[in-house]
């Protein structure tokens, strides 16, 4: 509850913020100050002090799976800002509006990861949505970031109409939008809820950029500002992400072995896609794009698995994927060439970048001794335990070793091709945050539990 | 706590060196941490041999039961003796070499070898497959840094060979750690019964990783490109000690584990192991090129020493202890020789050298001395190795076709000793040319490194008993685990 009300004021605050304060560098600290306070309510609401006392009718429910994912989230988003919150500068003139925006982002982000009726779940996913459009077109003056705007509008709008008919048919199936009541009726094959279920899917999948519903995202990712990017690709897919397994849990899981075979469809289809296409990029920001469906694709393990190993897997993957990937994008902003030869020979002019950049790239390629390997690791193992369907896990392994060949291009072109790649003059904070930031990626590839114990408080 | 120590020495070590600018002083670090190291495994060898010292276990990932448990039992002690020895040969064979940005080279191969220390100390099989894959990063990364023209090309392919294997191998690790009520101690895998029909079809998960790593026909394609395009120090620690862990693995985590899955395709396996053989000697033989006979040579010993494993018989295995360490040191001592002749003439052409040992005595008899071992004349490590394993195959009771498996591999001997006496007739004998007239005395290093190896070769080829009582006890328990399904 902390953080959905105070994330909604304080990005009222920045909103106005931007009439009242003239200088660039206090609105962008009066952000981060908010992220930060934001994580600290959340870590204090997870050890059971709350501020906000307010009656829910039982609409959301603050358990410690939700309240760890927004703890990842809400850390996530700090680290973000600390790295790339002066680039968020550059995009356009309404500097206070994108920190407002992404506040708002967070505010959803906190219901979805907490709805409990299917009524809270599209609020919370809508409220995520809405402001992405504009931060996809925030960059007004560069035709790719407006059509990119407009195509993510109107297929998110597209796939909102399928959730919103979804709901409603389930509504009519159940007669309530409680999550709880959904699972008794799924259990028995009712055609009205299996059609629902089967458009909420739908929709949802959409949401996560799951393949064969994974075509805006190249688009949308490659025509929005590199910050934005970097924002929507981790902390927003992965809120999305937890929603949807909550709702999984409650909805699908009892009757789990009539999913099963569609789920196993989307994540072959997720993974090869995603993997195969990234193959043939020339651009790094492209080829995170496509690198993003991929790991979508392993995260969706997690719905297929359905056990305690999923929800901590869950856990660590945001964690893992969303950490990587915000460095990676930290360091592509500072690249003046985005395709993979502006990286040639980057250890040579930028040996700090190029070295952490390595970590990240290794993490997600899910190499030993870096989070990534856990990531997928737990999803592995959640899905060996259903004992079925070992040919889609080593499917996946199969994927991930062709995940393997585009992330370390990029290791090839920084430290093994001749080449004078570029990047801008960066701070000393950067830098500092940036070696922390790997750190933390190595500490979690060590010891996941630091993590996922928090899981059961 | 001897064994945390081998990791933990050039763990510190290597990362220590990233801060070492200095080309001269880091390749003083480096050599110091290699002896460091050699020592304290010697000393696990001799005064402090209880297991308590040896020994190490506290839990690590609580949630999923995995521990950090390390240890070293008589093959542990042998690969780990093998590792501590052949680095700071490497260091010292190659002291003449330089290298750009000379104190990440030895950081790196000192972050390799802690990563080869964990792979056989290991008693817990995801930190075994941790280790498995990290050993293989510094590798990449020194090879695609220091490598020659097509280094890229050649360590990505290497890379993603094992990248491949070692993921299916972790399907494979993760299927029999729920078979094991979700354990991944070593001992409790070994006391697991997999039902035959499902180990049929798993022992390809984890053995598919174990024989692109050794390699085995026809998983073998990364191993010529690599071992030529890789600096000579990074081509000594690839096939001197990281395809023993091919080896190592199949003894340690396939064999006992699933034995009837071992018995099931040993015929399969051996048949691979035979043609690769064949092959890799019939290509030695026509080759040119002094850093791919070498590379070729070993596909054919490689070969032999898993077509040991396969038969399951108490002598075969000691043959392959023997010789895992034996080859360990002669292919290091042919890279010392190769290494040293590319830096004199600046090729490694057959068909461009000849008549050296009138110009360098000493080189030539060292090089005689290691190309013998390598072909297993008695006297020399080789020859116990090698008989053992000849005597397991022929009287191996898990298999008919013992006495023509036997025959087969023998024509390999034969072809080895061709390629080989060609090689140093061609290099040492014969006229010589314009430019091996021109040749500078070798480094003495050079010379030290390979006089090690020539009293090593000699060593434990005269007296190879304790070599033999070392691993016994560990033959027997994996004998003990493999006969189960007989």
């Amino acid at each position: 509850m902390n953080a959905i009300i105070f994330s909604a004021i304080w990005g009222l605050l920045m909103m106005f913020s931007g009439i009242f304060i003239r200088a660039k560098a206090a609105i962008r600290n009066l952000a981060i100050a908010g992220v930060a306070l934001l994580l600290l309510l959340n870590l204090a609401e997870m050890s059971h002090m709350s501020i906000f006392h307010i009656n829910v009718r039982n609409m959301l429910v603050f358990d410690s799976f939700g309240l760890l994912f927004n703890t990842v989230a809400f850390g996530a988003t700090l680290i973000y800002l600390l790295l790339s919150a002066k680039d968020i500068d550059d995009v356009g003139v309404n500097q206070a509006e994108y920190f407002a925006l992404i506040f708002f982002v967070l505010c959803g982000v906190g219901i979805a990861s907490s709805f409990n009726t299917l009524l809270m779940l599209f609020l919370g996913i809508e409220i995520i949505s809405i402001p992405l459009y504009i931060l996809t077109g925030s960059d007004k003056k560069n035709l790719k970031s407006n059509e990119a705007s407009l195509k993510y509008f109107l297929m998110g709008s597209f796939s909102t109409g399928i959730m919103l008919m979804g709901i409603a048919l389930i509504y009519g199936a159940s007669g309530s939008f409680a999550v709880a009541n959904m699972a008794k009726i799924a259990n028995g094959f009712v055609p009205v809820m299996m059609a629902g279920l089967l458009l909420l899917l739908i929709s949802m999948s959409f949401k996560v950029s799951a393949a064969p519903f994974h075509f805006w995202t190249p688009d949308v990712y490659d025509g929005a500002p590199t910050v934005f990017t970097a924002f929507m690709a981790t902390i927003v897919k992965a809120a999305v992400f937890v929603a949807f397994v909550r709702l999984f849990d409650a909805a699908y899981g009892p009757s789990l072995y009539q999913w099963r075979l569609t789920i196993a469809f989307i994540i072959a289809a997720t993974l090869f896609i995603g993997n195969i296409t990234a193959v043939f990029q020339q651009s790094v920001k492209r080829m995170l794009a496509y690198s993003s469906i991929a790991q979508a694709g392993f995260m969706f393990f997690a719905l297929f698995g359905y056990n305690e190993y999923a929800k901590e897997g869950i856990i660590i993957y945001a964690a893992a994927y969303s950490l990587a990937t915000i460095g990676i994008f930290a360091i592509l902003i500072k690249m003046k060439d985005y395709t993979f030869d502006g990286y040639n020979g980057l250890a040579k002019q930028q040996p700090l970048l190029a070295a952490t950049n390595t970590i990240f790239l290794l993490s997600l390629a899910g190499i030993p001794a870096t989070a990534g390997f856990f990531a997928k690791y737990y999803m592995l193992i959640a899905a060996v335990k259903n004992g079925a369907y070992l040919w889609l896990v080593i499917f996946a392994v199969l994927c991930a070793a062709v995940s393997a060949y585009y992330y370390f291009r990029v290791i090839q072109a920084m430290y093994f091709k001749e080449g004078n790649g570029q990047a801008k003059e960066v701070s000393p904070t950067f830098k500092i945050i940036l070696v922390l930031l790997a750190g933390l990626v190595i500490l979690l590839g060590l010891f996941p539990q630091l993590l996922t114990t928090h899981l059961y408080f | 706590m001897i064994a945390v120590l081998l990791i933990l020495i050039p763990l510190i070590g290597g990362l220590a060196l990233f801060a070492v600018k200095n080309e001269s002083s880091a390749k003083g670090v480096a050599l110091f941490t290699g002896i460091a190291v050699l020592v304290v495994s010697l000393l696990g060898l001799t005064v402090m041999n209880s297991a308590a010292n040896l020994n190490y276990n506290t839990p690590w990932l609580g949630s999923l039961n995995s521990n950090f448990h390390v240890g070293l039992d008589g093959m542990g002690q042998l690969l780990c003796l093998l590792t501590a020895v052949s680095f700071p040969l490497i260091f010292i064979a190659t002291w003449n070499n330089t290298y750009k940005d000379g104190n990440r080279f030895y950081a790196l191969m000192l972050l390799s070898q802690a990563g080869l220390m964990g792979v056989f100390v290991a008693m817990d099989a995801l930190l075994f497959y941790f280790f498995w894959e990290l050993a293989l990063i510094p590798v990449y990364f020194l090879s695609s840094i220091w490598g020659g023209e097509k280094r890229i090309a050649a360590t990505f392919k290497f890379f993603v060979y094992t990248f491949v294997g070692s993921l299916i191998m972790l399907v494979g690790i993760i299927y029999i750690y729920f078979q094991a009520q979700q354990s991944f101690d070593m001992q409790a895998w070994y006391h697991l019964k997999i039902n035959p029909g499902t180990q049929n079809w798993l022992f390809w998960l984890l053995f598919i990783a174990f024989a692109i790593k050794m390699p085995v026909w026809p998983f073998h394609t990364w191993q010529p490109d690599a071992y030529e395009q890789s600096p000579t120090a990074v081509t000594m620690v690839l096939s001197g000690i990281m395809v023993k862990m091919g080896v190592f693995a199949v003894l340690r985590w396939l064999a006992p584990v699933l034995p009837d899955g071992t018995y099931l395709w040993g015929d399969t396996v051996s048949l691979l192991c035979l043609t690769g053989m064949i092959y890799a000697s019939l290509i030695a033989i026509r080759q040119d090129d002094l850093k791919r006979l070498i590379a070729y040579s070993s596909i054919a010993h490689m070969g032999l020493m898993c077509l040991a494993i396969f038969a399951s018989d108490k002598s075969g295995l000691q043959g392959v202890m023997v010789q895992m360490f034996s080859h360990g040191i002669n292919i290091i001592g042919l890279w010392i020789v190769a290494n040293a002749i590319e830096t004199k003439f600046g090729t490694r052409k057959l068909s461009e050298l000849g008549g050296l040992a009138q110009k360098d005595p000493a080189l030539a008899i060292l090089l005689v001395v290691v190309a013998l071992a390598n072909i297993a004349l008695p006297l020399t490590n080789g020859f116990v190795g090698e008989f053992l394993m000849f005597n397991g195959v022929f009287s191996s009771g898990v298999t008919r076709y013992g006495v023509l498996d036997t025959a087969v591999a023998g024509i390999c001997i034969i072809l080895a000793a061709v390629y080989t006496l060609n090689m140093i007739k061609k290099i040492f004998y014969g006229d010589s040319n314009a430019l091996t007239q021109s040749g500078r005395p070798t480094a003495f290093p050079v010379l030290v490194s390979l006089a090690v190896i020539a009293v090593l070769i000699f060593i434990t080829g005269v007296y190879p008993k304790p070599m033999l009582q070392l691993t016994t006890d560990t033959v027997d328990a994996i004998l003990k685990y493999m006969k189960t399904s007989i």
